[in-house]
């Protein structure tokens, strides 16, 4: 079984859509929304959910005023700067800023502070038309984003394991923060969706540099090809630098757009164009490597 | 005051849209305006001022355990007190380590150590540069170390940097709507949310208006790459009462400018007419 993470550094490279274009394609697969933050392949894929959980969505400490004696310990204790002074005069916790660490419940000495945690994060299991698929939604503002990316793509695996599932495709998150770091680790590969522009190049390389890290291979499309054909060559020139396999090319298309309106992938929208046949060989290669 | 610009989804514009308003604000505003680049696992706001000088870089870390097996009784009580599992002791194999990867920085070990067998060290965390422009009050930028968990920690401290006696400061937000996008909006005055009218840029929009109405942030809207998509993005807006600061027409020819780094040569004049109406808009609900 092969667990194919798609990520782009950059937001908007068009990892989703691509994303759900191999789905439609990948026989016996599951599917995995990584980007758990603001997570979209539901809104091609149309899941219907199985099975909901909650999940720890962090710790929250709450002052109790009228047993705090105002000694100050916890707000100098506090790393994270999330207990100011309220218009009382007392110490409080700004819930957006508390981390959990529970430090400050442990050094009161009277035990006016108390630490609740709190379940506003959910996971669920679904069934789509290509295949089951795993997806998660965040509480607005909620902490734990990679702990819960780590349970998804462990449940995706243990069902990828019962419906003995050759591949699990996974839509990763932007950037190179917790959630990427929970995506890349311990996957088969890593499919760089890359856009040709300034900004993609410089995301792209610091994700390289971070999946290096964790020694999983990569390989890459070049998404938007023709928005900038010079600055593509200088991105193939860049993959060839670094020994990172170009596994396909696509143009700039208003049809990715609209499939989506459709609430379908561009493979099912479209399926002669040429960008689908272009979708199906990258496929192919995926699946062969 | 601070605006900061934010959008849920990625790659709907954010970069673009903070470079223009400072641009465009500088112009306003007799050059006192400042822009911060919050988004620091990925920060690109630099990539637009080739010319840009850089000022002041400074290194940022977090304090961190290092065990001393010399002085450790192997009690566990540091593993006890810490709520992100980052401490692994086993007695039997005189065995003690802390996973970097996890430890948040919270100090609470150190509290919860009796032995005096935990030294502070510093774990690189990433470094904030400060950068003159040609125009405005200068650019400055957060940059994340590649392999660190602990964005949230860097975007607190980069906003250090707002200068209060700027006329504004920008923030750049990451994308997404969890903790580094709270840190980042915490302290401003009103937000700007970018989205593009397409059904992920309208899913990803909603969820972060849920965000904004919880920690009630005021906001308005510039919906990006106007023209592509639908019109439910507007349905929903007129729905909620939220207000629209401004269209910006998608433009393939502008999108090639972007992809080379150059957002103020050859701005389309549609483009330029759609930020002089947003900056309006902005100034009279800012003020």
């Amino acid at each position: 079984m092969k667990e194919i993470t798609i990520l782009s550094g950059k937001g908007g490279a068009g990892k989703t859509s691509i994303a759900a274009a191999l789905a439609s394609l990948a026989p016996n697969a599951v599917f995995c929304d990584n980007d758990v933050d603001a997570a979209d392949l539901h809104l091609i894929l149309k899941p219907d959910i199985k099975e909901t959980h909650p999940f720890d969505s962090g710790s929250l400490a709450f002052i109790h005023q009228e047993e705090c004696t105002n000694c100050g310990i916890c707000k100098e204790a506090c790393r994270f700067e999330a207990i100011f002074t309220n218009n009382a005069g007392y110490p409080e916790v700004n819930p957006y800023q508390c981390e959990g660490c529970r430090l400050c419940e442990r050094l009161c000495q009277v035990g006016a502070i108390r630490t609740t945690q709190n379940l506003n994060n959910q996971w669920f299991v679904s069934n789509t038309r290509f295949g089951t698929m795993v997806h998660a939604k965040m509480g607005p503002g909620e902490e734990n984003s990679g702990k819960l990316v780590t349970r998804i793509r462990e449940k995706a695996k243990e069902l990828a394991r019962e419906n003995k599932a050759m591949f699990i495709i996974n839509d990763g998150p932007p950037g190179i923060g917790c959630t990427a770091i929970s995506s890349i680790t311990g996957t088969s590969s890593v499919l760089l969706v890359i856009e040709p522009t300034v900004s993609g190049l410089h995301d792209a390389k610091r994700l390289v540099k971070l999946v290096n890290s964790f020694q999983v291979p990569i390989y890459a499309i070049i998404n938007k090809h023709d928005i900038n054909t010079e600055f593509t060559a200088t991105v193939e020139h860049y993959l060839n630098n670094n020994n990172i396999p170009l596994i396909g090319k696509i143009p700039f298309s208003e049809l990715f757009v609209e499939s989506m309106l459709h609430e379908k992938s561009l493979v099912e929208y479209a399926p002669d164009h040429p960008i689908s046949l272009n979708l199906k060989t990258i496929w192919e290669k995926i699946s062969d490597n | 005051m601070q605006i900061a610009i934010a959008s849920g989804k990625g790659g709907t514009g954010k970069t673009t849209v903070s470079v223009n308003l400072y641009y465009f604000l500088s112009q306003k505003y007799n050059n006192r305006v400042q822009l911060i680049d919050c988004d620091v696992e990925e920060p690109n706001d630099l990539l637009f001022f080739p010319q840009a000088k850089k000022e002041v870089e400074k290194k940022v870390y977090t304090t961190v355990p290092e065990i001393d097996k010399n002085k450790c009784t192997f009690c566990k009580k540091c593993v006890d007190w810490c709520e992100f599992n980052a401490i692994s002791i086993v007695k039997k194999l005189q065995f003690a380590e802390v996973n970097y990867e996890l430890c948040h920085s919270c100090g609470a070990c150190f509290e919860a150590c009796s032995f005096d067998a935990l030294t502070p060290i510093q774990n690189p965390l990433g470094s904030i540069s400060d950068y003159q422009t040609n125009f405005g009050a200068g650019v400055v930028e957060g940059r994340l170390e590649i392999g660190s968990a602990m964005q949230t920690a860097l975007i607190k401290n980069v906003k250090k940097q707002a200068d209060s006696k700027q006329h504004i400061t920008l923030l750049d937000a990451p994308p997404g709507t969890s903790c580094p996008v709270v840190e980042t909006v915490a302290t401003a005055n009103y937000v700007i949310l970018v989205t593009e009218p397409t059904p992920f840029g309208l899913h990803d929009f909603k969820i972060t208006v849920e965000l904004l109405k919880e920690i009630q942030k005021p906001f308005g809207v510039i919906v990006n790459k106007a023209g592509l998509g639908n019109d439910a993005i507007y349905q929903f807006l007129e729905a909620n009462n939220i207000p629209l600061l401004g269209k910006i027409p998608f433009s393939k020819a502008y999108a090639e400018n972007y992809s080379r780094g150059e957002l103020f040569e050859k701005i389309p004049a549609v483009v330029e007419n759609a930020y002089h109406s947003i900056i309006s808009k902005l100034a009279s609900i800012i003020n």
